[in-house]
This record gives C-alpha cells, structure tokens and sequence, in this order.
C-alpha cells in the first residue's frame, strides 16, 4: 500500500517537498476538494487500530523493499512461464482456454516438440516458483500491513486512484494464488472456470503490478540503498534497532523490543520458501523427490509396477466401457481418400518406436516414461495425408473437456510422436489410456489423448 | 504545475498512468465478459467475489490472525516468565515456539484442501486416490517442526547455561528477563 502516512494524534505536519515522481506529496495538506478530505479525516470509524498499535521494530522501507526487490525479480517469470503455457494449448489451433483473450496474449507461435520438457520446465517453473514465492508474497504483505489501516484512507482525489490501483496488485496475486493452489489440488469449491478466473486474474494483476512498479521503483531503491545489506546479515538481535521515522509510515512509532533480528526475519520467510520448495518441488522433477511431496497430489506413489505412475482422469472417472477397449475396438484414421481402420493386432505389427518422455500437466506435476507404440507419422501416410498441418485426435471419453484434442504439423511428424500402445514395456493400463494413447513431446499433458478411437489428419 | 500537484495530491504523470491503467483493467474485464464475473445463481461462486475476498481474507482474517497469535504469544509468555522460579530457562523461547507454530500454519493454509479432504470426489475423478493421508501427514510434518525446534531449543540453553556458569554471575545479564 503506498499512500503517505499522516499524522493522526501526534505532532503538527511536517514540511517537505516531494517524495518522488508520480507519487502523492508527503505533505499533511489537503488536495481538492480539502473540505471533504478534513471531513472524512476527523471521523475515524471505530475499531480502527491507533498508529501506535504497530509494534513490529521491523517494519520500515529497507525490509519492504527487500520483500519487493525479490519479487520484482521473479514474479516476471511466473508471469512469463503462465502466458507461454497458455500458447503451449495451441491457441492457432483454437483450443487455448480461455478462447478469445484480444490482445491479451503473448505474441501467437507454433509450440514447438523440442526441447522433448519444455512444457515440464515452464508449467513446471509457473507453478513451482508461484508455490515458493507464497511465503514471501505472505511477508511483503505483512511488511505493508499498518498502511492499511491508516486514516483518513486519503487525502486527495491521487490518493484515492492509487488505492484502487492497490486492490489491482494485492487482490490480484492473493487471487491468483489462491485459485492456483486450490486448483493443483483439485479442490474446485471457486465453482467458476479456472482457466477463466486464472488467466483475466493474471491481466489485472500484471497491470496492477507494473503500475505500482513504475510508481514505486523510486522508492524502493532508495530504501535499498538506505541500509547495507551485507551489514544487517551480520547484525545480531542485540544489534537490531528500528529504521529510521519514514514519510511512508512503515516504520512504527512505538515500537517493541525486538524478538527476532533483520536478517532472522529474512530467513525465517527465505526458510519458509524452502519448506515449500521441499515439500513440492519433487511434483516436478520426480524421483526420489516425489516422496518428499508429502502434502501435494502429486507425491503419491502408485506402487512399483511399469504402469504405476501418476493418472490423470481415471476410466471410471471417463466412463470408459472395458467392453469397448476389448477386441473390438479399433482405430480409424481419416482425411485420406479412403479411411482406414485397424485393429490393435495391426497396429502392433507395424513399426514400432520407443521413446522416453515426459508428461506434464497444467497443475506443474510431470513423469518421465519409456513409452512404445506407432509413429503419428506413418499412421499420417498410411491415412493418406502423409504432411498434415493438423491432426484431430478423439477419445473413447466424450464425457470430459478433453475427450479430444489437434495437433499442430509438427507435433504430428515429430520422430518420437506416438500413438503409444505400451509404457515401460507392458501394454498401458485401462487408466493409462488402453488400447492406445497419444504421446507428444512438449505436449500439455490433456492433449495427450487417452483411449483414442480416431485420428483425423487435416490437410 | 506546483498548483496543480498540490490540488490534486501528486504529480500529473501519476494520474496519468493510473488511468490508463484502470482503462486496460476496464479492457481486460470486456475481454472476458462482464457476466463471467457474477454467478446469478450462487454469488459466493463469483470471480468479483473471490477477488474482492481475496483482499479482506489477507488483511482482514489471516493477519489479524496471526498477528493476534503473536501478540498472546509473547505477552503470555512474558506473563509466566515473571513467575518463574529461580533455574528457569534463560534462552526466550519465543522464537522457537512462532517458528515451528509459522511453518505449520504456512502448510495448512496452502494444503488445507488436501488435509480436510475438500474436493474428495474431483480428487478421485483426478487421481484415483482418496485424500486420506494428507492429514496425518501434516500433523507428523507438524511434530517433526515442534520436536526439530524443542532439540534447537535444548542445545541452546545447554550451551547458555554453560557459559554463565563459566562466567562471574554479575558480569552477565540474566537473558531470561529480557523483554522479548
């Protein structure tokens, strides 16, 4: 929160001069209309905490700065990784969620298949760092808290736009936090669509935060180089002494004794970061990692087998019928002058290609897996079509979102793009997609599809 | 400009940006529809909602929250420390009670849904597991944090009360009656 602090029960105002470009004086006048802003000024609602209740000897610009710096730093990348992975769904394909955004995209490029974890590492980076950076998100809030609760809320009509313009960034990375762990979890209790929320979230967010970004950079390298960092990582408890008295009113004004020094606050939210990291990241990179997920979907183990590793959509959850997977099921494969059906003896006697993959989904989690099957490029030539520019692949599962899915050019021809019929040797479990299931590299997780009963190839 | 800074509280270049960012925010909202951000039929599953709560959970539920446990936390312990007969720990043991007691909550708050099993049907549909484990799993993270800090706290006090035997009892301020 950024306006200026003002004096509620202490001395007269101060005078001084401007605080910086494009943030509001620092001076206890009054801006336009100044009869409503004295008005509002001389009734406080009730309950609102006096300035001298903030005791954090803590508070103070340097430590806020510290919080913000960190975050200007790697926030853009959460921003980034999340705006590739909605191109990496295939908006040139129209299945991006949500469908039309305007201009609210990163310039459209086909998703390439290589490298094979490209989508591992920026889903994985989106969700993993947004995870990390909770407890440090947490703290700058915190930091910023008796802003708050400041009275009167403003003193001028720039007062009141730059408060609005708060509830753009601390509404925004709360929501989108919030939906973001929520939805990892598979805890839907928001009712509305995620992708919907999560990404316009997203666009409010990043206008807020560039907005308060170019207002406050200023301010927060003042207040960086207003104290050594080198000197508070050596300065103990018994050392720890307030900030100076800012104009921004951070710093309180009665402050208890510390408990906990400058640099014992930084590690406790650095260490916080790292609890997470801990317990998440193994989601991600798997192995032995995965065991230490312990609070997160994907830290389950399955067991030992070739086919136990992470489900996504279970076949009962598809509704899929065994019946249909059984002998009679078949694969038709269209856009050719003629469609060609074959049946999984024939598909197995074909060419067979093994590849070690990855499949990595929206909610950041990934598994590598030695899958085999046939290429989608020779099904593409046997169909007829043998240099599609798409391919539109359906499931047995029409109950879902993702019963279905296209594939760009390049991810039909890739060498190792298959129509997988075994993982790890063994042919795939009915919740793994059996009789036959598409696996890209590169591909968002959904868009491999399970249980596929056609293949269309689009010239 | 002087006037025109000090009528309307800050320089012109401020409002300028701040309109062009409520107007790319007004673009944003009609880019996705404005009905997406209302549910007619259950309000609480509203996108305004959760983004307007979102603002009031943080300030007005979590940090008084925790800001609250604090406070009881060290005024109650300044409370029993004054009663406490002579041999009492003289390291604070505040900070080893807020660290654990922070890590803990820090995982609840991110991890609740797992640990109170909200969403258990989307969860199986997802999975094909049931949430069971996720509330043991939090409360032995939870002891292992109390116990981690319980042997930090121990070693700390054996190593104090080492050194003040070591030293001439007036030369050294009694650490347990400090504020904290």
């Amino acid at each position: 929160m950024t306006e200026p602090v003002e004096e509620v029960e202490t001395a007269a105002p101060t005078e001084e001069g401007s605080t910086g470009e494009g943030e509001p004086n620092a001076e206890a006048e009054h801006g336009f209309p100044s009869g409503l802003w004295q008005k509002i000024e001389e009734r406080p609602p009730p309950g609102l905490p006096s300035k001298r209740a903030w005791k954090s000897p803590l508070r103070g610009p340097w430590l806020t700065s510290v919080f913000g710096f960190l975050l200007l730093i790697s926030l853009p990348l959460v921003i980034l990784t999340g705006l590739l992975d909605y191109i990496a769904y295939g908006p040139g394909l129209h299945q991006a969620i949500p469908a039309h955004v305007g201009f609210l995209h990163l310039p459209y490029f086909n998703w390439p298949t290589r490298p094979a974890w490209l989508f591992q590492l920026t889903e994985g980076l989106h969700v993993g760092l947004g995870l990390v950076l909770v407890p440090v998100v947490l703290a700058k809030l915190w930091s910023v808290m008796p802003k708050l609760f400041t009275w009167p809320p403003a003193r001028s009509v720039a007062h009141v736009l730059e408060r609005l313009s708060l509830i753009l960034i601390v509404g925004g990375i709360v929501f989108e936090m919030v939906t973001g762990l929520l939805n990892i979890q598979y805890d839907y209790i928001f009712g509305f669509s995620f992708y919907t929320a999560h990404y316009f979230g997203a666009w409010v967010f990043i206008v807020g935060f560039v907005v308060h970004v170019s207002l406050k950079f200023p301010t927060m390298v003042r207040s960086l180089r207003s104290r050594s960092l080198r000197t508070e990582l050596r300065t103990p408890l018994a050392d720890t002494r307030p900030e100076p008295m800012d104009e921004d009113g951070l710093v309180a004004e009665s402050p208890a004794a510390p408990t906990i020094s400058r640099r014992g606050a930084l590690a406790l939210v650095g260490g916080g970061s790292l609890l997470v990291a801990v317990l998440t990241v193994g989601q991600s990179i798997g192995g032995v990692a995965r065991n230490a997920a312990l609070l997160i979907p994907r830290g389950r183990s399955y067991g030992s087998g070739p086919n136990d590793f992470q489900i996504n959509r279970t076949a009962v959850a598809a509704k899929i019928d065994p019946a249909t997977t059984g002998a009679s099921w078949t694969l038709s494969l269209g856009g050719g002058a003629t469609p060609v059906t074959l049946t999984r003896p024939m598909l197995l006697a074909m060419e067979q290609h093994t590849a070690d993959l990855p499949i990595a989904c929206v909610e950041g989690w990934s598994t590598t897996q030695q899958w085999t099957g046939v290429r989608l490029a020779d099904l593409a030539r046997l169909a007829g079509v043998a240099i599609p520019t798409s391919a539109h692949v359906r499931s047995l599962d029409t109950s879902g979102g993702f019963g279905q899915a296209r594939l760009q050019s390049n991810q039909v021809l890739d060498a190792d793009a298959l129509l997988a019929l075994k993982v790890n040797g063994v042919d795939l479990s009915l919740d793994h997609g059996f009789p036959a299931r598409v696996i890209v590299p590169a591909l968002p997780g959904v868009h491999c599809t399970k249980w596929v009963r056609s293949i269309d190839f689009e010239a | 400009m002087a006037r025109t800074k000090r009528q309307y509280g800050a320089h012109p270049l401020q409002l300028l940006t701040l309109l062009a960012c409520f107007a790319f925010v007004g673009y944003v909202i009609s880019v996705m529809g404005p009905k997406q951000l209302w549910n007619s039929r259950v309000w609480w599953q509203s996108i305004l909602v959760w983004f307007l709560g979102a603002i009031l959970l943080n300030d007005l539920v979590l940090f008084p929250l925790y800001a609250l446990a604090d406070r009881s936390l060290g005024a109650g312990w300044r409370a029993v420390s004054g009663r406490l007969p002579e041999g009492s720990p003289r390291v604070p043991v505040v900070n080893y009670l807020r660290i654990p007691a922070l890590a803990s909550g820090l995982l609840f708050a991110m991890f609740f849904p797992g640990i109170i099993q909200q969403g258990s049907p989307a969860y199986l549909r997802a999975t094909g597991l049931t949430q069971a484990p996720y509330l043991d799993r939090w409360l032995l993270i939870t002891a292992v944090l109390f116990a981690t800090s319980a042997a930090a706290y121990a070693i700390r006090s054996a190593r104090v009360g080492r050194r003040l035997r070591h030293q001439d009892e007036t030369s050294a301020p009694p650490l347990g009656t400090e504020h904290l």
